[in-house]
């Protein structure tokens, strides 16, 4: 099956108003002994044999809807309204390009216009982008823009950021001048007196996740005053449903707020597209990555919207853009904003309740065993570190729970070799009480 | 005013206690927040967002996407973005919990279906390009460009080398150059000869033993197939550097050429364009990196890998340049890709980047009588028509792409490439009817003649669309990113 709509008449008239006799004559400038390559490709499928032939390669799965779940360590596992997926199914939604035409790409544009207005509500910053690609690429940006603006050529990273995240900055960073220094943690939290001694007039900007890979809040209104006393910059990843109660980053100095937008009305997807979320304050208007919607009005004077700023942009400025971002998420975007709107201020603040409740629930009841203990003694959100102790491994627990159709907390021996008994525990609101009776229920018996 | 000129933001339809959504109930502990989150981290003002129904969502959300033009409503002849029909059985099988309802970090065992795709997939990528392994985590084209511009850094610094310049011809992308700047590469502009394509002497005289690489498209942006291209990449590889090539172009070589058989060391592909995933109004898109053996041991990781018949992820790659996605990259999009590559087939794939090729060279033609194309020969997927005659009216390439909207078309992509004046970029896809291409080629034929009669009209032109021309001018001298209540609109 292809798509293509050209009858064999159409196509004959079509070679002879272009006057030509055969197709291949089209081809002449294409050096002979590169065609007629037959490509080794299985043959095309009919609808129905693609979907059974999908159905067979999904059947290995399991979904997050067959098996309780306790994973998140990035990626989070939350309510996805029906409306936000009816909606975001529209093919007007799903089929335009970046909406570089403003007047046939109105509906894009302000909901662009709207996304970056929640986003800076709920960041409490004062301005946002369309989107980058995921939590990881936006704090890649946020340093690469540290380091361009400030001339300076270090940069300090919390050892709590995610892993993930740590690599891709230095992915993203290993053609520059820079040197990346990792803060270390005390008791779960950063040492903020490793992060003052670390704190030099050359320090183009610290970065920090709230709450950190552990779970746990960090002190990020003294850190960031740290880096302010400097003139470093200071970045935080933020978690956006934990928003709904917990002090947003604008509210603590934040210069550059990033974070995983995922969350926000769309599935976990086995990691991918994500939803960069970017926002700043307006002393680095001109230095943002990626597209900025701006209201504007049209020649009757109607409101209307527009791309803007595009002068910081690579197909403006090419090697001087600020980014070399084009693509980006919209259709997450999209999604978010739906998602924003239906759960309003209210449904926000009980959605992160819910979350703060369930995981303490489980908490509390995990330190009722004796080999669980927690890794820290400190407040948390929706994801908690424990320890297994008396030699008992946690990914020998994780199988058994497998089998009995649970999916463990994970385990960070890979990523922190001293805290090789320790695992990170997510609790949302799709985690019920039935599902936790149940893993209490298996962990008794192993 | 109509209903259909301004839709409300959605903030201005909000009020007080309204709600859109509801939670289940907290059936547990029920401890305060204050008891268990320390004050200092703790909001005190909520954020402002709407407050309203679902019927509110619904209504704003499905009339704001009437406003739009896209593939499913018009067509959207965008140059070089390849705005082909995306076929909803792509989306459908995407969606099932199965693919989409999957966590990153589940243990492989319970995952062993997505792996599979994964590793199929890049099989096929491989198949159709004739590179030796491809990443799937680049989550866009020009994310595909940084990954393999890290790569081509990495490869000479193992050689000991240090090359810090990249050629790329001035009728690249403005991804190019940026994705170079950022990857602390230094750019050196090729001009283009006079038939549009790389200059041989001029690529020559910019050989040295300082370039790491040249970034070519192929065909080009302007629609044209670099016919030296064998000379190209020889002369790169004798002096050590290696050629990149812009995978956007790729339509027009499906099933026809491999770029691995013109000398190509790495590529990116873009699966929102060539194979057929959503655009979504701005991503998410894929961008998939291809790589020549020499180079396999620079992909990113986690790589998957095939052992006896389970699948798994391997971390494991000797000189890898380490990650650039938060996890495997847009998983849901490398599913559609999969699904259309699948459901093409090796007939199917050939026929998509044949009729590509036949529709682009068929609406050439029929445009030829009203504008010039310069450099103007066979094409391939696109052309670049010059509308540099209509200035002698007052109109310019932005004028005519605002009245194509109002003839129910979107415009192609304008000023771009800068090598041709009044640039408009056409690129039709294989999936338009002879009867679109012949209405579009008719409805660009009365503009021309609208441009000579009547040149006022095109400057105010759309007038046929919800708003009229956007002042784009004051969207950047006055920047309005946000809605606050301050700017409420009162007249509505």
């Amino acid at each position: 099956m292809d798509y293509t709509p050209h009858t064999d008449e159409q196509v004959a008239q079509m070679l002879e108003t272009i006057g030509v006799h055969a197709f291949e004559e089209l081809l002449q400038t294409i050096p002979d002994e590169l065609k007629g390559r037959s490509l080794d490709l299985p043959a095309g499928l009919s609808e129905s044999e693609v979907l059974s032939l999908c159905e067979s390669i999904a059947l290995p799965n399991r979904s997050l809807r067959e098996v309780v779940s306790f994973l998140g360590f990035g990626a989070y596992h939350h309510v996805i309204p029906t409306v936000a997926e009816a909606l975001a199914s529209r093919g007007e939604w799903l089929t335009p390009y970046t909406p570089y035409q403003a007047e046939a790409s109105q509906g894009t544009l302000q909901m662009i216009y709207e996304f970056q207005t929640m986003v800076c509500e709920l960041m409490q910053m004062d301005l946002a982008n369309a989107s980058l690609y995921d939590g990881a690429s936006s704090l890649s940006e946020a340093a690469v823009l540290a380091l361009r603006t400030s001339h300076r050529p270090r940069l300090l990273i919390a050892e709590t950021v995610h892993p993930s995240s740590r690599q891709v900055v230095a992915t993203y960073l290993s053609g520059f001048p820079c040197v990346i220094q990792e803060i270390p943690h005390t008791n779960g939290v950063t040492d903020l007196e490793a992060l003052a001694a670390a704190l030099k007039d050359d320090v183009a900007a610290v970065l920090m996740q709230q709450p950190n890979v552990f779970g746990v809040l960090e002190p990020t209104e003294q850190a960031s005053q740290l880096a302010h006393r400097v003139g470093a910059l200071f970045i935080a990843s933020v978690s956006p449903i934990s928003l709904g109660l917990l002090k947003p980053p604008g509210a603590y100095g934040t210069d550059i707020a990033v974070a995983e937008g995922r969350c926000l009305g769309s599935p976990v997807a086995y990691g991918g597209p994500g939803l960069g979320l970017f926002a700043t304050t307006h002393a680095l208007i001109r230095k943002v990555p990626g597209r900025l919607v701006g209201c504007t009005v049209d020649e009757s004077g109607r409101r209307g919207f527009t791309l803007t700023l595009q002068t910081r942009e690579q197909h403006i400025r090419r090697e001087k853009a600020t980014s070399n971002i084009c693509t980006n998420e919209g259709w997450l975007a999209l999604r978010a904003t739906i998602f924003l709107s239906l759960l309003g201020p209210q449904g926000l603040k009980e959605l992160a309740f819910l979350n703060l409740q369930n995981a303490h629930e489980l908490f509390e009841r995990l330190r009722e065993f004796p080999f669980i203990q927690p890794a820290f003694d400190q407040p948390f959100f929706n994801e908690f570190t424990i320890r297994c102790l008396n030699g008992s491994r946690i990914e020998e627990l994780n199988r058994k729970l497998l089998n009995a159709g649970i999916m463990g907390g994970l385990p960070l021996r890979p990523w922190y070799p001293t805290l090789a008994d320790a695992s990170v525990w997510c609790v949302t609101e799709m985690v019920s009480r039935e599902h936790m009776d149940h893993l209490i229920e298996v962990l008794k018996t192993v | 005013m109509t209903e259909k000129t301004i839709e409300l933001l959605i903030f201005e339809r909000s009020v007080p206690g309204r709600r859109g959504y509801q939670l289940p109930p907290v059936d547990g502990l029920k401890r305060s927040v204050e008891e268990l989150i320390p004050d200092e981290h703790l909001r005190h003002e909520p954020p402002r967002l709407p407050e309203v129904s679902e019927l509110d969502v619904v209504r704003h959300f499905t009339r704001l996407s009437q406003l739009n033009f896209a593939v499913d409503t018009h067509f959207y002849p965008l140059g070089s973005c390849t705005m082909k029909y995306n076929p909803k059985l792509n989306d459908r099988i995407a969606s099932w919990s199965r693919f989409a309802l999957v966590h990153p970090l589940q243990p492989e065992s319970t995952v062993q279906g997505t792996l599979r795709l994964l590793w199929e997939l890049e099989q096929l990528l491989c198949q159709l390009t004739g590179m030796a392994a491809f990443t799937l985590q680049p989550a866009a084209g020009a994310q595909g460009e940084l990954t393999g511009l890290k790569i081509v850094r990495a490869y000479h610094r193992m050689k000991r080398r240090t090359r810090s310049t990249i050629l790329i011809p001035d009728s690249a992308h403005g991804t190019n150059p940026a994705s170079a700047a950022l990857s602390g590469f230094r750019v050196v502009e090729l001009k283009s000869g006079p038939d549009g394509l790389v200059d041989l002497a001029e690529l020559k005289a910019k050989l040295s033993d300082e370039v790491a690489a040249l970034m070519l498209t192929n065909p080009n942006t302007l629609g044209l197939f670099e016919q030296d291209i064998l000379t190209i990449t020889r002369l790169c590889h004798e002096h050590g550097a290696l050629v990149y090539l812009d995978g956007a172009n790729m339509n027009a070589l499906l099933g026809i050429v491999r770029p691995a058989d013109f000398g190509i060391d790495l590529l990116q592909l873009n699966l929102h364009k060539t194979f057929s995933t959503p655009h979504g109004g701005g991503g998410p898109g894929a961008g998939p990196v291809g790589v020549a053996k020499p180079l396999v041991d620079f992909l990113p990781t986690p790589r998957v890998r095939k052992v006896g018949k389970r699948f798994r992820w391997d971390d494991r790659v000797k000189h890898s340049i380490g990650r650039v996605h938060g996890f495997y990259g847009n998983v849901g999009v490398l599913v559609r890709a999969y699904v259309y590559i699948r459901t093409l087939g090796r007939e199917g794939c050939e026929r998509a980047g044949r009729f590509a090729i036949l529709n682009a060279n068929y609406l050439k033609e029929k445009l030829s009588g009203t504008f010039p194309v310069p450099f103007d020969r066979h094409c391939l997927h696109e052309f670049v028509a010059s509308l540099q005659p209509l200035k002698a009216f007052g109109v310019t390439a932005w004028d005519v792409a605002k009245r194509l909207l109002d003839y129910g078309f979107y415009a192609p992509t304008v000023y771009f490439p800068s090598v041709v004046d009044e640039a408009f970029m056409i690129e039709p896809t294989e999936t338009e009817s002879k009867e679109t291409l012949d209405a579009f080629a008719e409805a660009l034929g009365r503009i021309a003649e609208e441009a000579r009669t009547n040149p006022e009209l095109m400057k105010h032109a759309p007038n046929r669309l919800a708003v009229n021309r956007v002042d784009e001018v004051r969207a950047a001298r006055e920047p309005d990113l946000r809605w606050t209540p301050s700017n409420q609109l009162v007249s509505a």
